[in-house]
């Protein structure tokens, strides 16, 4: 029977949810490397017991840890990221030039095809890749070197590249999104890259359009249709249908636009989830309820999700990495909270359940769906 | 010219490095003379290459800054890297202490 395996970053390890195909049941092993920070664990899509985890923290840095057998066993790998070259300066948030310093991995992107090939977003902004199953990280040196690099400040959370797009077509098709910079897309492998975010609208910025400045949360993409593309920006949900090149907003009806993840249905192209949150002041669920919404259309006509959610006193935020789908016929959908919650909805979010309430402060979660 | 002199040392790690590292209690290395704090974290790291980041940064081998270095009382962490170590380090008689920061209250 299949199965799934919900991988869970938080801010004191990580842990694996599993379940078979009727998700009712759940195993949860953890805290695997307690105490430590863990902003993301994703498995390879060439092989389910390849997974990868960055594990950092104030005091002793980063590691990146491997499993070779779907999450029972870990090993570090690699963890030297060294900017290539000039390492140069961006904005400090108060304006001031500052030199690219390494702090963490937000985001670890495995390749499609190749279980040893895996991508590493980090903060301060860069992307790292290894060919070599993490042993050993080479910066793709250009995007840090965009024209505008100098320009790029840092977000709330830090000046962070928190999302990987690899596109199923083209292996040298690659799109990022970076806090506070914007969405970039390279078409060459990594050797050039093209601030794509015409049509954003960034009120907090001195230019509302600008080129770069904008505070993207999260990106998502249908497989099928990578063209596609959808985005959690600060304020305001966009969609894109020619690859970044143009967005439009499509908020709609939402009760607030501002929010951190959004998600694709696994079946469905045009179905899209994102979790409303208050304000950029108030990162908490709008009026304490915590709904998600879901779109059947690819933006505009939003419905809210709510049956087995809180209803009331609900003050926790879900993060950018934080919610995930499976591919399973009936699309199971994932969601962490700050609150360590972690709700899962076996039928596409029409019903939800926790699976696990008192995890520490959830910072992302993946999901495996097993043959 | 004389042969190096070799100094057992014994070093304390902080819980979570103890766990990256597999190490139970104290890790004792063997470092010729002059015992130093970069000799000595040198040594440490050929033997853990997993703590490689976590104690010094990468290529600079800084000490990572809510990393501290206590040994005999005294608090060694802005001492210059290549400074000896105190006799009792070098002879054994006390370990050279790798503490995480307080932090916060």
């Amino acid at each position: 029977m299949t199965g799934v395996r919900v991988l869970v970053g938080t801010r004191k390890g990580a842990f694996v949810l599993t379940s078979d195909g009727s998700r009712r049941d759940w195993e949860i092993s953890g805290p695997h490397f307690p105490g430590w920070e863990i902003y993301h664990v994703k498995g390879s899509p060439a092989d389910p017991d390849r997974i990868y985890a960055s594990q950092s923290g104030g005091w002793f840095g980063q590691l990146i840890q491997r499993s070779d057998d779907g999450g029972r066993t870990w090993n570090p790998v690699g963890n030297e990221f060294v900017y290539e070259g000039d390492v140069g300066t961006h904005q400090f948030f108060d304006g001031t030039a500052v030199p690219w310093k390494f702090t963490r991995v937000w985001h670890l992107e495995p390749s499609l095809h190749d279980p040893d090939t895996i991508f590493a977003g980090v903060e301060d902004a860069a992307l790292f890749r290894s060919g070599d199953g993490g042993a050993t990280w080479q910066e793709l040196p250009a995007l840090r070197g965009h024209g505008t690099g100098p320009s790029w400040q840092p977000g709330a959370g830090g000046m962070c590249l928190h999302t990987i797009l690899l596109d199923p077509r083209d292996d040298a098709h690659i799109t990022t999104a970076i806090s506070a910079a914007g969405s970039f897309r390279t078409d060459d492998g990594g050797k050039t890259w093209r601030a794509i975010n015409r049509g954003l609208r960034s009120d907090g910025i001195p230019d509302p359009d600008a080129e770069v400045g904008h505070c993207v949360h999260h990106l998502a993409m249908h497989p099928t249709r990578p063209d596609t593309l959808f985005m959690q920006k600060h304020w305001d949900v966009m969609r894109s249908d020619d690859g970044g090149e143009n967005w439009r907003e499509i908020s709609g009806n939402l009760p607030t636009d501002f929010g951190f993840v959004v998600e694709v249905h696994a079946h469905e192209p045009e179905t899209i989830y994102v979790v409303p949150i208050t304000s950029d002041y108030l990162h908490v669920p709008f009026d304490g309820k915590l709904r998600v919404y879901r779109s059947r259309t690819g933006g505009d006509e939003w419905e809210p999700l709510t049956r087995g959610l809180p209803q009331e006193h609900c003050y926790v935020n879900v993060l950018r990495d934080a919610m995930a789908v499976d591919t399973l016929d009936d699309c199971g959908v994932y969601f962490g909270t700050t609150g360590g919650q972690v709700y899962g909805s076996p039928d596409a979010g029409e019903t939800w359940a926790p699976i696990v309430r008192d995890l520490p402060s959830v910072l992302s979660v993946e999901v495996q769906t097993l043959p | 010219m004389t042969a190096p002199t070799t100094h057992t040392i014994r070093i304390v790690l902080p819980a979570h490095l103890r766990v990256l590292g597999r190490v139970d209690g104290e890790v004792v290395l063997r470092v010729d003379s002059p015992v130093t704090q970069r000799s000595v974290l040198d040594a440490l790291e050929a033997r853990h290459p997993v703590l490689r980041g976590t104690i010094r940064e990468h290529g600079t081998l800084r000490r990572r800054a809510f990393v501290r270095f206590f040994a005999c009382e005294r608090d060694l962490s802005h001492e210059p890297p290549d400074d000896p170590l105190p006799d009792a380090v070098v002879t054994g008689a006390e370990p050279l202490l790798v503490v995480g920061a307080m932090a916060g209250g």
